[in-house]
C-alpha cells in the first residue's frame, strides 16, 4: 500500500455511507460502493455536478410537450385560461362567488390563486410518473435519480413563467398593482418549489414501489384543490375552521401569492403563511429523505 | 506498482426471485400482505423456502484493477457479468462487500439511453452526452467528430423517431464512443450494426485501450476480447472462476463448456441444447436444440457427411412480423466457420407470434470434421437487429467418418472443412485438352 493511502474504516451495517467522491493525493476522486442502509443525507456536490444534466432533462421535458403540437408553448396559459374561463362563469357568475371578491374582479382573483397551483400540480402529477416513466434511463445509466423528480419541476417552472407574464398582463389590462405584498413573492416561489420538490420526490419513490399511485394522484389533486381557496376567498369559511385550513400548504402559499400581486383587502393573515412555510419545509426534508432511503432499489424494481 | 484504480472487495449481490420477488406491487397487494402477515408466519413456520426465495447474481468476488488495463469480462449468460457492471456504475447497490474506484467512470451498458424519438439527432446528440456524463462545453467541442464517426450529417435535423435502425445505432454509439472517461466500462454493445460498423467501433475501442485508459469490456465475441484485452476474468454462477491474461480466461472458458457433464444432466444425447430455467424471462429465446435424422427420429451420433436435421425450438412473448432464426457453428478457438439462417441467407420468411415453435434446418452432407464446435444460435429480425444471441451454448462433437475411402477420416485438426473432392495426375492426353 503506498503511503498516501488512507485507510478507510469497514462500514458497519448501522452507519450509512454515502458514495461521496473523496480527493486524494493523487488528484483523482476516490469513490466508494457499499451497501449503506437507512437514511442518507443529500448530496448537495453530486446535485451540482450534474446540474446540466438538471438543465438538459428539464429542457427535454419542455420541448418534447411542445413538439408536433399545433399550439406550441400557449399550452402552457391555455390550461389555467380556460379554468379561469369555466370557473368565472359557473363559480364567479353562476354560484355568485363574485359577490364574495368585492373589490376585484372575480377572473383576476381565480387566475392569481391558479398560478401556484398548476404549476404544484403539474410538478407533482409528472414527478410522480418520471422515474417509471423514465425507466430506461433508470435501469443503464447512473446519475442523482433526485435529478427525476427535480427535472418535472423545472418543466413545470417554465410554464409557470410563460403564465405568470399573462397574469401580469391582466393585472396591466385591469389597472391593478401590486402593494406591499409584492415583497413576499421571493419567499412564496421558493416555499412553493421546495413544497413541489418534496411532494414530487415522495411520489416519484412511492410510484416506483406501488404503481397504482399515479392513478391515485390526480384524484387527489382534484381533491385538494377544493380544500384551497382558489375558487373561493378564504373569508368563505367560518372563523371558527379556518384553523384547519392552516394544515394544507398551499393554502397559505395561495392567499400569499394573491396577496403579494393583487393590492385587495384580502384575507392573508400571516399565522397561516407561516404556518404553510413551516409544513412546506417539512414536507420538502420528509419527500427528500424518504427518496433518499429507497433510491437504491430503483434499479431493480422499476 | 501504483493503486488500483478498481478495488473490489467481496462484492455480492442478491435478487429476490419468485413468490417472494420484490417486483412493484400494488397498494391494494401490499396492504392485504400487511394484513395476512401474520397468518402467513404462522404458516410458512417450519417451511422456510428460501432457497427459491432469492439468487446470488454476484457471490463474493473480489479482484483488483490497475490504471491502463484492458479487461475482458466472459462467461455464459446469466454468470453475474451484467450485473457487476451495474455495480461499478453504481446503478444497482451491492448487498455486500465493497468497491473503491478511482477515477471518472462512463458507462456504456446500453446504446442510445435517452434517446427521445421526438427529438432531432442534434438535440440528441447533446441530451445523450449530457446523460452520459459529459458537459456541454464537451459536447459541443466534440460535435463534428462525433457527426462524422456516425455519417449522419443530412440528419442533423430531423426527428430521430424518422432514422433508420442503421443511422439509430451508429448516432447512439458515435455519441458513446467520444465518452473519455478515465475508466470505460462496456457491455456488449459492440454486438450491433453492420459489419463495417462493427469494424470502426472495435477501431475506436482499440484507440481507448491504447490511450492508456482502463477498459472493462463483457463480451461473447471471443475475437474482440482476444484482441483488445490482455487480462481477461471468467465468471461463472456470479464467482469469479478464472483471473489471468485474455487468452488463457478464454481458454478456461471454453474448457468450462466443453465440460458436458456439468450440463448434460439427464438431457437425451441428442438434445444438444436446453435452456436454463431463467432464460424464459426474455421476450424472445431459443429454448431447445436437437439433432434428428431425415425420418425425424432423434439422432445420437453425428459423422461427417451424414444428412442430419437441427430442430431448433423457441419462445416468444411478442409478435414480430419478419424473424429469423440462426444457427451457426464455430471451432472451439474462435471465428467463425459455418452460419445458417433463415432468412436473408436462406429463404424461409417467418413471423413471430406468441408461444413455443421449432424450425428444421435440414442439411445433407454435414461437411464438418471430425471433432469439437461450439453452437450458437439467435432470433433476429432478418439485416435489423439481432432479438435474442446465444453465443456458445455448447459444445458438439462430430464424430470421424472416413467419406473419401482412404482410410483417414478428415479431422478438425488438419482441416475444419471436409468437402467432396478428388485427386488425379495431370497425363500428356489430358494437358492437350485444356485449351
Amino acid at each position: 500500500m503506498s503511503s498516501d493511502t488512507v485507510t478507510i474504516p469497514e462500514a458497519s451495517d448501522s452507519a450509512p455511507r454515502p458514495a461521496a467522491p473523496v480527493d486524494r493525493a493523487d488528484g483523482l476522486p476516490l469513490l466508494v460502493i457499499e451497501p449503506a442502509p437507512g437514511w442518507r443525507p443529500i448530496n448537495l456536490r453530486e446535485l451540482w455536478r450534474y446540474r446540466e444534466l438538471l438543465g438538459f432533462l428539464t429542457w427535454r421535458d419542455v420541448k418534447i410537450r411542445y413538439k408536433q403540437t399545433a399550439l406550441g408553448a400557449t399550452w402552457a396559459i391555455l390550461q389555467p385560461v380556460m379554468t379561469m374561463v369555466i370557473f368565472t362563469l359557473f363559480f364567479g357568475r353562476g354560484a355568485g362567488m363574485a359577490q364574495k371578491t368585492p373589490g376585484i374582479s372575480y377572473s383576476l382573483f381565480v387566475y392569481a390563486g391558479l398560478l401556484p397551483w398548476v404549476f404544484f400540480t403539474s410538478s407533482i402529477t409528472n414527478a410522480g410518473t418520471s422515474l417509471v416513466n423514465n425507466q430506461n434511463l433508470v435501469t443503464k445509466i447512473y446519475f442523482p435519480r433526485l435529478m427525476m423528480p427535480l427535472s418535472s419541476v423545472g418543466a413545470a417552472f417554465v410554464d409557470f413563467g410563460i403564465a405568470l407574464v399573462l397574469l401580469i398582463g391582466m393585472m396591466i389590462w385591469n389597472q391593478t398593482g401590486p402593494g406591499i405584498g409584492i415583497l413576499f413573492l421571493p419567499a412564496v416561489i421558493v416555499l412553493m418549489s421546495l413544497l413541489s420538490v418534496g411532494v414530487g420526490a415522495l411520489l416519484a419513490g412511492l410510484t416506483v414501489a406501488y404503481r397504482d399511485f399515479r392513478y391515485v394522484v390526480p384524484f387527489m389533486t382534484q381533491m385538494w384543490m377544493f380544500v384551497t381557496p382558489i375558487i373561493y376567498p378564504t373569508s368563505i369559511v367560518p372563523k371558527e375552521l379556518r384553523w384547519l385550513w392552516g394544515f394544507n400548504p398551499m393554502a397559505g402559499l395561495v392567499e400569499t401569492f394573491r396577496y403579494a400581486f393583487l393590492n385587495w383587502p384580502s384575507d392573508w393573515t400571516p399565522q397561516t403563511f407561516l404556518m404553510s412555510g413551516a409544513i412546506s419545509i417539512c414536507v420538502f426534508f420528509v419527500g427528500i429523505f424518504y427518496f433518499r432511503r429507497v433510491e437504491r432499489t430503483f434499479a431493480d424494481i422499476v | 506498482m501504483g493503486c488500483p484504480v478498481i478495488r473490489v472487495e467481496n462484492l455480492s449481490k442478491q435478487y429476490r426471485i419468485g413468490a417472494r420477488e420484490v417486483r412493484y406491487k400494488t397498494l391494494r397487494e401490499a396492504l392485504v400482505n400487511l394484513a395476512a402477515a401474520p397468518y402467513r408466519r404462522l404458516r410458512d413456520r417450519g417451511q422456510r423456502a428460501t432457497q427459491s426465495d432469492s439468487v446470488w447474481a454476484l457471490n463474493d468476488v473480489s479482484f483488483e484493477v490497475q490504471p491502463g488495463d484492458v479487461v475482458g469480462i466472459i462467461g455464459r449468460n446469466g454468470a453475474g457479468k451484467s450485473t457487476l457492471l451495474k455495480v461499478l456504475s453504481r446503478i444497482t447497490e451491492p448487498t455486500k462487500g465493497r468497491v473503491e474506484i478511482r477515477g471518472r467512470v462512463g458507462s456504456l451498458l446500453e446504446v442510445g439511453t435517452g434517446f427521445h424519438p421526438e427529438l432531432t439527432g442534434r438535440e440528441n446528440i447533446f441530451l445523450n452526452g449530457a446523460i452520459l456524463g459529459m458537459s456541454r462545453a464537451e459536447i459541443r467541442r466534440k460535435f463534428d467528430e462525433i457527426v462524422a464517426f456516425a455519417e449522419i450529417d443530412r440528419f442533423l435535423d430531423t426527428p430521430v423517431k424518422r432514422y433508420s435502425s442503421g443511422m439509430y445505432i451508429r448516432l447512439a454509439f458515435a455519441v458513446a464512443a467520444h465518452l473519455e472517461p478515465e475508466i470505460l466500462l462496456v457491455d456488449e454493445v459492440l454486438a450491433v450494426g453492420d459489419a463495417s460498423f462493427q469494424k470502426k467501433c472495435l477501431g475506436k475501442m482499440g484507440g481507448v485501450a491504447r490511450e492508456g485508459r482502463t477498459v472493462f469490456f463483457v463480451s461473447h465475441n471471443m475475437g474482440a476480447i482476444s484482441n483488445l484485452c490482455q487480462k481477461g476474468i471468467v465468471f461463472e454462477h456470479g464467482k469469479i472462476a478464472f483471473e489471468g491474461t485474455a487468452r488463457e480466461a478464454i481458454e478456461r472458458y471454453h474448457r468450462t463448456i466443453l465440460d458436458c457433464d456439468e450440463r448434460r444432466n439427464g438431457l437425451p444425447p441428442h438434445v444438444l441444447y436446453h435452456a436454463p430455467e431463467n432464460e424464459a424471462k426474455h421476450d424472445y429465446s431459443v429454448t431447445r436444440i436437437e439433432m434428428l435424422d431425415m425420418d425425424g427420429n432423434p439422432k445420437e451420433v453425428l459423422s461427417t457427411w451424414d444428412d442430419v436435421i437441427f430442430r431448433v425450438s423457441y419462445c416468444c412473448n411478442k409478435e414480430v412480423r419478419t424473424g429469423s432464426v440462426e444457427l451457426s457453428f464455430a471451432p472451439v478457438e474462435g471465428g467463425r466457420l459455418l452460419f445458417l439462417a433463415t432468412q436473408p441467407d436462406g429463404t424461409l420468411p417467418l413471423v413471430f407470434t406468441k408461444g413455443e415453435h421449432s424450425v428444421d434446418c435440414i442439411l445433407e452432407r454435414f461437411p464438418l470434421s471430425a471433432g469439437t464446435y461450439m453452437l450458437s444460435s439467435a432470433l433476429a429480425i432478418p439485416t435489423v437487429q439481432w432479438l435474442w444471441k446465444g453465443q456458445d451454448l455448447t459444445a458438439m462433437t462430430v464424430a470421424p467418418c472416413d467419406v473419401y475411402g482412404s482410410g483417414y477420416a478428415p479431422k478438425a485438426s488438419r482441416s475444419l472443412l471436409a468437402v467432396p473432392h478428388q485427386w488425379r495426375v495431370v497425363s500428356k492426353a489430358s494437358e492437350a485438352r485444356v485449351p
